[in-house]
């Protein structure tokens, strides 16, 4: 599995760490409600199919990554800086 | 009052030669991680210009002549660094970067070594997963990957010819690692 990195390019799966679900880049506010605290932080989804990572160019540029991938084929199909697809907020 | 010798991070350790190839230490002098505010880049590049002579480097490059900085003379450097940083080696920051970027002494931080001679890049190619041929990793060219298990920062100098930066604390194992490989490339006759 190769994972290109916007930044470095095309890189080995090994200088990346997962991450999880890039849910976690849906943070409630401080004051949402708990069911929505909830979701955030218990609930997951097990997709087969496309799915959105994060994951983290450890042993590269440092860089945090959505990669949106298959579980079902393995195909990457693309990558995104976290900080673009998040902006500057938070 | 107690003297304390400076002792650098290889020392002791290199040279180390295998065949036509040779690991030895670098002395990059004041090595400093520059890494800008947001919407500062242009302004911090123009202040390097003036101050350094050099522009700030896109991502997987160097600007200044890193071999030369490599090779001894006294001259200042930089080196793309990762997400948004580079390293300024060679010089002593001008204090005006200050306004545009974070400042970051590391100059006792990282071990940096050179390979050369023909069968570097084979030993590169045993250790790190980056594509080293010459169409994808030229002379100028510089990479934050993996380097066995540890972090690194790889730069070609020249086709067998290359710059290593691994922190400090890993100088040992950085050593036994290329050593090692060193070691396989010759024994293969590829040294
Ligand atoms: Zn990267």
């Amino acid at each position: 599995m190769r994972i290109t990195c916007p930044i470095c390019g095309e890189r080995d799966r090994r200088e990346f760490y997962y991450v999880g679900d890039a849910v976690a880049l849906e943070r409630p506010d401080a004051d949402a409600p708990p069911e929505a605290w909830h979701g955030y932080i218990h609930l997951r989804d097990n997709p087969c199919g496309v799915t959105r990572d994060l994951w983290y160019h450890e042993q590269g540029c440092a860089a945090w990554l959505v990669v949106t991938r298959n579980t079902a084929t393995h195909e990457v199909l693309g990558v995104a800086l976290a900080s673009d697809e998040k902006g500057e907020a938070r | 009052m107690v003297e304390l010798a400076p002792k650098s991070p290889l020392a002791g350790l290199v040279p180390v030669t295998v065949g036509r190839m040779t690991l030895t230490e670098v002395d990059l002098g004041r090595l400093t991680s520059v890494a800008p505010y947001r919407g500062r880049d242009e302004g911090l590049s123009e202040a390097l210009k003036a101050a350094h002579g050099i522009a700030a480097p896109e991502p997987g490059r160097v600007t200044g002549r890193v071999a030369a900085r490599a090779s001894g003379r006294d001259e200042a450097c930089a080196i793309w660094f990762g997400q948004r940083m580079f390293l300024l080696a060679g010089a002593d920051p001008d204090p005006a970067l200050a306004q545009y970027a974070a400042l970051s002494d590391q100059s006792d931080g990282w071990a940096c070594a050179r390979i050369q001679g023909r069968g570097a890049t084979q030993v590169l190619a045993r250790l790190t997963p980056i594509d080293l041929r010459p169409a994808a990793f030229r002379r100028g060219h510089t990479a934050r990957t993996e380097l066995q298990h540890m972090a690194a920062s790889i730069t070609r100098l020249g086709e067998d010819d290359y710059l290593i930066l691994v922190f400090r604390a890993l100088a040992g194992t950085l050593v036994q690692d290329v050593r090692q490989a060193m070691q396989g490339v010759a024994a293969r006759g590829g040294g």
